[in-house]
């Protein structure tokens, strides 16, 4: 197949095969990104820029190929979110509480990435502290999604909060990007600008040194142009880690090698209680399209139920901010981050540094977790949502007796307008009515785009698949890529030469 | 119960009986903290051990240190406690400087160990059992130094993150006695163990103790807690003025608030800290970093086998055998280091002499130099060697303290200063002869006197003992005395 002319447009495997074949060196490939970077400012995809690391990579990167030691991922410019600590690299959360952190430690999941080769572009922009679905909480104003509507000049949002590895990713500013997915971040905004994201199973992916929102339900994965990508890069953002407890010990596959086997025998599980009243007539539309690509490539479609997804919206609710309220506790302007000044005692310190560094959104969430956890209040919010929990993956594990991956739309409509929810929380938080139950139950998921919307804007499928099996969430995927021939691409309006 | 009638406290409305229990943090002793691979060793310079983890740095993790598991079971064996293989570790939310995460991590529902037991040994020979109500894990705080600068305050994280094990009595104790009898017997077991140093002075064990007052028979009264209870002694003066505290506020027709006191050991009273309104909401919930605490028997039967002989073990076998008595038992395993110390003593000697060679020269010349029994400069080998002179008569017992001092204070081996400096007893009866004939003829009078007065004869001995340097075999100078005198034998 015949690569595209430029090279920016290359999916994650064309690029690596053109570095390694030599046809393209990783410093031409990585300039070409950083011009990109720096024509699409307008998107503000991109928090922190690195283009002399990005350069000084690729430069190592070709002497490299040029002396025969070549990893699997060599020369490849990423995007990381900025949720990844990155060592000597502004790590923001997109929030001002560390507008100015720089770690001295890097993740594990970008450590294991750049150990394979790869090269960093810049660390992108999201919502504060990953809360939000539309990336308009960040500190660092929001991202813009490259995609508009048919015949429209209205800025969308990228979707949440994963929103400027989406963007930056449909719109060519990096190959690849990293994501993190709480309870629809890598999948929502993936779906909402056309591209594959995945999430996989808890513990897949070492949470060591990702900034954290939700301990329980936090896991990274890779946001790509195409599944094959996805497959690529989740191999080598995957490791069992000594550093985080919950990381499990389950060999890591080739999914690349097992991406082609398509779905011929497989079950493929409809939930019904995923038809919701007053969901978007096109995306039903899409979602009975999808059942019947898979079953024209040979699955068998069965109908399964998951009788406590409705509930998981509310659970979802209370043990994230739950969480969350815990572990931004430790934002305090005592040892590292904003500290107000004129601060009259250390309860005042605290205060103030709280309520200027972090903004409306987080203050909310941590507001709710406090409330849930509070004494005469647990066990009517907390603990009956961990117990929720349980049941909605006691429902997947029986759904799972009858289909082996689980089709569902991605989200309940496409990119909608910057502004268009933020007055309305809950509104806000409906876009992962179809995400967050998977995040509840630990599973791999993924998101892929199948089709546009009548607006002419991208509309994404999710498949869902048994705890480690993300080989066979990725073939799917796969397959539902191929029949849905998704070509389009958002046309390049803030493009600055 | 006669037992518990002596302790009750006389007050203006009858007597009263006071009721407490005790909170024990005690420090695991471990080269790594709880969570995190930072040193634990006291005295390092401030923040010199602390870890990112320690810090709570964004996007750090803890992961259990084994070793610390492992004590906290050793520990909850020795308290004779049952080892729950599965517990939950929470987070008790709430901000303060010295606390970086603004959480701690502890075990609130689901503790490791469950309930125990401990013999706390009284004087007069009574003993009592002290329930265990639960041990748990949990990490330290750092400190707050607020005299390092005139407007700032300074944090030092090294002990944020260290292991602590917070062990909770039930309200078994009854007097000021029981419960230092019960902290020492405490610190005892988990020192015998090596899970706890037991260091007071440095923080590494402090207690924290509940009293309450009511009428003997009556159900339990409003408890208070003190806080930084970090001595022996200050437990007893705590307790007792706590004590008086809430009877005579009750005899005045007053009623207990349940609150948080704090211990001011210089005025020796307690003071109120928080009430029960002010306390924290801690909203706990299970650490979502950490997977519930697993493990299998086979993990608590290996560290059961490696178990060693506890103090009250110790103590029985002591009396069964080597013949000593309850209460000579009872102080030598106080400490593991004495008791190991009498063992290797009393080896080659008779076992009463040995304990009471121990606590009459050895443990009074520590003492006066303020050493502990480690630190001793002569060897039980060489103590040993003293009493095997003693007992085959080559050194009298009054010679045998002088060659202490000698090797006390110079080192050496006892034999060889025996010989050295000539300090060998006396046995050649001619030689004694002479000397017991010469002090005859000079005391004809006293020679008429202990005819009458038998017991006179300790003069002639000390007379004779005086001529001969105080080498003479005190038995011989005895035998041939009589002899020469025409005393028979008394009793």
């Amino acid at each position: 197949m015949a690569l595209p002319s430029d090279p920016t447009h290359f999916t994650l495997a064309e690029a690596r095969d053109a570095v390694v074949g030599k046809k393209i060196s990783s410093v031409e490939l990585t300039k070409a990104y950083v011009r990109a970077i720096q024509g699409a400012r307008e998107l503000n995809a991109f928090i922190t820029e690195t283009p002399e690391r990005a350069l000084a990579m690729a430069e190592e990167s070709d002497e490299r190929i040029a002396g025969g030691t070549a990893r699997p991922l060599e020369g490849l410019p990423l995007a990381v979110k900025d949720l990844f600590c990155t060592k000597g690299v502004r790590t923001t959360a997109a929030s001002r509480i560390l507008a100015n952190f720089i770690p001295p430690y890097e993740s594990t999941v970008s450590q294991n990435l750049w150990d394979a080769g790869a090269v960093m572009l810049g660390k992108t922009n999201m919502d504060e502290f990953a809360m939000g679905s539309s990336n308009e909480t960040s500190y660092f104003k929001p991202v813009i999604n490259p995609w508009r509507a048919r015949n429209s000049n209205q800025a969308l949002v990228p979707g949440g909060s994963s929103g400027g590895s989406a963007a930056a990713v449909s719109g060519f500013l990096c190959l690849a990007a990293t994501g993190t997915d709480t309870g629809g971040s890598i999948r929502q905004p993936a779906a909402v600008t056309g591209t594959v994201g995945l999430k996989p199973t808890y513990g897949r992916c070492s949470r060591w040194g990702i900034i954290a929102f939700a301990s329980s339900l936090d896991q990274a994965g890779p946001m790509t142009r195409t599944v094959r990508d996805s497959a690529i890069l989740l191999g080598h953002m995957a490791s069992v880690d000594p550093r985080d407890s919950t990381s499990v010990d389950v060999a890591v596959p080739d999914y690349e090698a097992a991406l082609e086997n398509g779905v011929k025998g497989l079950r493929i599980g409809i939930p019904k209680e995923y038809r919701l009243d007053g969901t978007l007539p096109e995306i039903d539309a899409l979602w009975d399209e999808g059942a019947q690509w898979l079953r024209s490539a040979g699955a068998e479609v069965v109908e399964v139920s998951l009788p406590h997804a409705k509930y998981a919206l509310p659970a979802y609710y209370i043990v994230a901010p739950a969480e969350a309220s815990s572990n931004l506790a430790r934002y305090d302007g005592v040892r590292y981050g904003h500290r107000a000044p004129g601060a009259m005692d250390i309860i005042d310190l605290y205060e103030k540094s709280r309520a200027e560094g972090f903004g409306a959104e987080v203050r909310r969430r941590i507001l709710i977790g406090t409330y849930v956890l509070s004494a005469g209040y647990y066990d009517a919010y907390y603990a009956r949502a961990q117990k929720l929990r349980t049941l909605i993956a006691r429902d997947f594990a029986n759904a799972f007796e009858t289909c082996d991956v689980i089709l569902t739309p991605a989200t309940p409509g496409p990119a909608f307008a910057m502004g268009a929810k933020s007055s309305d929380p809950v509104s806000m938080y409906l876009n992962d009515i179809f995400t967050v139950t998977v995040n509840l139950a630990g599973l791999p998921a993924i998101a892929v785009p199948a089709g546009l919307s009548t607006a002419g804007l991208p509309l994404g499928l999710q498949l869902i698949g048994k705890a480690f099996d993300e080989a066979t969430v990725l073939r799917t995927g796969r397959v539902l890529e191929k029949a849905a021939n998704f070509s389009d691409i958002p046309q390049t309006w803030w493009r600055v030469p | 119960m006669s037992e518990g009638a002596s302790k009750l406290i006389a007050g203006s409305t009858g007597p009263w009986e006071v009721v407490i229990g005790m909170e024990v943090h005690a420090q695991v002793q471990s080269q790594s903290k709880l969570f995190s691979g930072a040193a634990t060793e006291f005295g390092a310079e401030p923040n010199e051990q602390v870890s990112f983890v320690d810090a709570a740095m964004p996007g750090m993790l803890p992961v259990i240190n084994r070793y610390c598991v492992e004590q906290a079971v050793r520990t909850g064996l020795g308290l004779k406690a049952r080892i729950n293989r599965v517990s939950v570790f929470d987070r008790k939310n709430y901000f303060y400087p010295d606390l970086p995460a603004g959480y701690q991590i502890s075990q609130y529902k689901n503790p490791i160990v469950g309930e125990g037991e401990v013999i706390i040994d009284l004087s007069g020979g009574e003993s009592k059992q002290v329930g265990i109500e639960r041990l748990h894990l949990e990490q330290d705080a750092g400190k707050s130094l607020h005299d390092q600068h005139p407007d700032h305050s300074h944090v030092d994280l090294n002990r944020a993150g260290v292991a602590l094990m917070e062990i909770v009595t039930k309200p078994d104790m009854r007097s000021s006695e029981e419960a230092a009898a019960f902290l020492r017997k405490l610190r005892a077991i988990v020192r015998y163990l090596g899970t706890c140093d037991g260091n007071m002075e440095e923080g590494s064990m402090r207690a924290d103790v509940n009293v309450s007052v009511r009428k003997p028979g009556a159900p339990l009264g409003t408890r208070c807690e003190i806080k930084n209870v970090n001595s022996m002694r200050f437990i007893a003066q705590a307790v007792e003025f706590e004590a008086r505290r809430q009877i005579d506020i009750l005899e005045s027709g007053g009623a207990i608030k349940q609150e948080t006191r704090l211990f001011d050991s210089r005025a020796g009273e307690t003071r109120s800290m928080r009430s029960k309104e002010e306390a924290h909401d801690y909203r706990y919930f299970p650490d979502p970093d950490l997977l519930p605490l697993e493990f299998d028997q086979a993990f608590i039967d290996g560290i059961a086998a490696q178990l060693p002989e506890l103090p009250d073990e110790k103590k029985a076998r002591f009396v069964k055998d080597y013949g000593i008595s309850a209460y000579d038992a009872g102080v030598l395993v106080a400490e593991r280091e004495l008791a190991d110390y009498y063992e290797a003593l009393a080896d080659g000697a008779e076992p009463k002499l040995a304990v009471n060679w121990l606590n009459n020269e050895i443990l009074g010349r520590l003492n006066r130099d303020g050493l502990s029994i480690a630190d001793c400069p002569v060897s039980a080998g060489a103590n040993g060697a003293i009493l095997a002179m003693i007992a085959d008569g080559t050194i009298s017992g009054k010679i045998a303290k002088d060659v202490l001092d000698i090797v006390w204070g110079e080192g050496g081996d006892p034999r060889r200063v025996v010989e050295e400096r000539g300090l060998r007893q006396v046995t050649d009866t001619s030689a004694i002869k002479r000397a017991v004939d010469a002090v005859i003829a000079a005391n004809p009078e006293k020679v008429e006197e202990v005819k009458a007065k038998p017991k006179l004869i300790g003069w002639f001995v000390g007379q004779v003992m005086k001529e001969t340097g105080g080498k003479a075999n005190p038995k011989t100078v005895n035998d041939v005395l009589r002899t020469h005198l025409g005393i028979s034998e008394i009793g």
